[in-house]
């Protein structure tokens, strides 16, 4: 199918092995949306041939879930019967407001949600649904919901960094790279491009805009570090196009 | 790192700075190098207390356990649950019982009354975040007093930093290594070569600089040795032929004379039948010609 082929390009930059604990990264900007790359990894996520041991944890803080149902069935996936079978768990954050103060404490707010996400894997993990991909959408939005605290934030990826590892889970998290572009250390998006493992930049072309691409993204690979330091970094960049019912990926000027 | 601390002296302090996500394979190569060393026995230090912040302590058994014997090394989890959010009693933001921790871990290690150990940090960034620069410079200029420590080092993200939490840091420490990575587009960044400076300083107050390439590979980190000379338009190196014409070169107050009578003149003329002998021992003959060595060195001030 058609679909299937051109998107292989990001697949095959994602290199994705669901077994193993990861991060992902996606940054985009207004010119371009990277919501896209959300989408296609949890439909790819939910789609796993061993559909049965995988399970999605979806944090939303910015759109309900009717909005990720509508975008998704025009893919070809359907969400209303994994959330029925507990394989698809949202959580509709979008009006969190962390109780002011929050910093010091363990309890309340985002330490809270951390312990509901680590209940809920503990529970998958029970059912035998070993394959988890957590999903935040989005990170300034998280911050916003924290009060504007980034060490909170901060932190909060960090219990979510060592439950990857703890369950083997993947962590795909979005972020708005302009929002910081009047910082001088934006210091929220530098700790995620540390934390990742994969570097996901949705950015306009810089000849600027055009009817039948969409934009590039840039794909940085970092690798797994594992026994003598193994590491290999591999970068990907390609030009892409959102149409309705998929996105094409395609290599510069190989367009037809 | 591997000498260690004198008696009555702050132990020696590395920071290694860096701004792009190669810091922690430097680190980790530290990590081995002064591991393995205190296995040969041929470091002051007998053991390695790291605090692990940013890694979670299995990433380094994995690591380490390829050749370097676990015993010597002890793992402070501030990793798994920093601000007990998981209910366990980690709370890395009261220093004060971080640091006796860290040596009750030491003392635990180095056994015997007198042994030392090393502490080593594997991100101070991830410090920072959790407790004020002040207490956190508090912390290790402890450390690097106690009497019981050989050597400390840590891993400091410079780009998340402002100038201010940096500089105190490379106050706080005696060597300083930043990487610099080769400035290349981000699409060529395949091949994770770049540049270490350190700064070195010395007792005496002389800094020294350097700067190796490295490269990092499949299976670590390389370092390729530069060496000490910078790159100008002149030649600074003796080619083997110069090399030799030097070693000839009969200096002053060395020949005896060559089988003629030797006439030294000393400036004074009155003592003209005079047994005057200039009795010349070089000293200098193990020293490399335009060495960096400063001959004052091991005067103790």
């Amino acid at each position: 199918m058609d679909h299937h082929r051109s998107s292989t390009l990001l697949d095959e930059a994602l290199a994705l092995d669901w077994t193993q604990p990861r991060v992902i990264v996606i940054e985009d900007c207004v010119e371009t949306n990277g919501a896209f790359v959300l989408h296609h990894v949890l439909k790819r996520s939910l789609a796993l041939h061993t559909s049965s041991t995988s399970a999605v944890i979806f944090l939303a803080f910015s759109q309900p879930f009717s909005h990720y149902d509508r975008i998704l069935r025009k893919l070809g996936c359907n969400l209303v019967t994994p959330k029925d079978n507990k394989r698809f768990v949202f959580f509709n954050l979008l009006t969190l407001e962390c109780p002011d103060g929050d910093e010091g404490k363990t309890s309340g707010g985002l330490p809270s949600l951390y312990r509901e996400i680590q209940k809920v894997i503990i529970a998958l993990h029970e059912e035998n649904r070993k394959s988890i991909t957590i999903m935040i959408d989005d990170i300034s939005l998280m911050e916003v919901a924290a009060n504007g605290s980034t060490n909170h934030v901060l932190d909060f990826l960090h219990y979510c960094h060592t439950l990857t590892l703890e369950f083997g889970c993947l962590l795909v998290t979005v972020n708005h790279g302009d929002i910081y572009s009047s910082m001088e250390r934006p210091a929220l998006l530098l700790q995620m491009e540390y934390l990742a493992d994969i570097l996901i930049k949705a950015e306009p072309l810089s000849t600027g805009l055009a009817t039948d691409v969409h934009g590039q993204l840039t794909v940085l690979n970092k690798g797994i570090c594992e026994g003598q330091g193994n590491s290999r970094n591999r970068t990907h960049n390609f030009h892409f196009k959102v149409k309705e019912n998929s996105v094409e990926c395609f290599y510069p000027g190989t367009r037809t | 790192l591997r000498d260690g601390a004198l008696e009555g002296e702050h132990a020696p302090a590395l920071s290694i700075k860096d701004s792009i996500p190669f810091g922690s394979d430097v680190f980790n190569y530290v990590l081995t190098k002064l591991s393995s060393n205190i296995l040969a026995g041929k470091s002051q230090s007998k053991g390695i207390v790291l605090v692990a912040f940013s890694r979670s302590p299995s990433f380094y058994v994995d690591f380490l356990k390829n050749g370097i014997d676990l015993v010597s090394i002890s793992i402070l989890d501030c990793y798994t649950d920093p601000l007990g959010w998981k209910d366990s009693l980690r709370h890395v933001r009261n220093l004060d019982l971080l640091l006796s921790a860290i040596i009750e871990m030491g003392e635990a290690l180095a056994r015997q009354g007198k042994g030392r150990f090393s502490v080593s940090i594997d991100s101070v960034t991830e410090m920072l975040r959790h407790a004020s620069l002040s207490s956190v410079a508090n912390l290790l200029s402890k450390v690097r007093s106690h009497d019981r420590i050989s050597s400390t080092f840590w891993l400091l993200h410079s780009d998340l930093h402002e100038i201010r939490a940096i500089a105190a840091l490379e106050y706080l420490s005696s060597m300083v290594g930043s990487l610099e990575p080769e400035k290349l587009s981000l699409l060529e960044q395949n091949s994770r070569k770049g540049k270490f400076h350190v700064r070195f300083k010395r007792r005496n107050g002389r800094v020294r600089v350097m700067c190796e390439d490295f490269h990092i590979k499949q299976s670590g980190i390389n370092f390729i040795n530069q060496g000490l000379l910078p790159k100008v338009q002149f030649n600074l190196q003796l080619s083997e032929k110069e090399r030799i014409d030097r070693a000839k070169v009969v200096l002053p107050f060395e020949h005896q004379g060559n089988g003629e009578p030797m006439h030294i003149y000393d400036g004074r003329r009155s003592l003209s039948e005079g047994k005057g002998e200039i009795i010349y021992f070089r000293d200098s003959d193990d020293e490399m010609p335009d060495s960096d060595e400063d001959p004052d060195d091991d005067l103790d001030i």
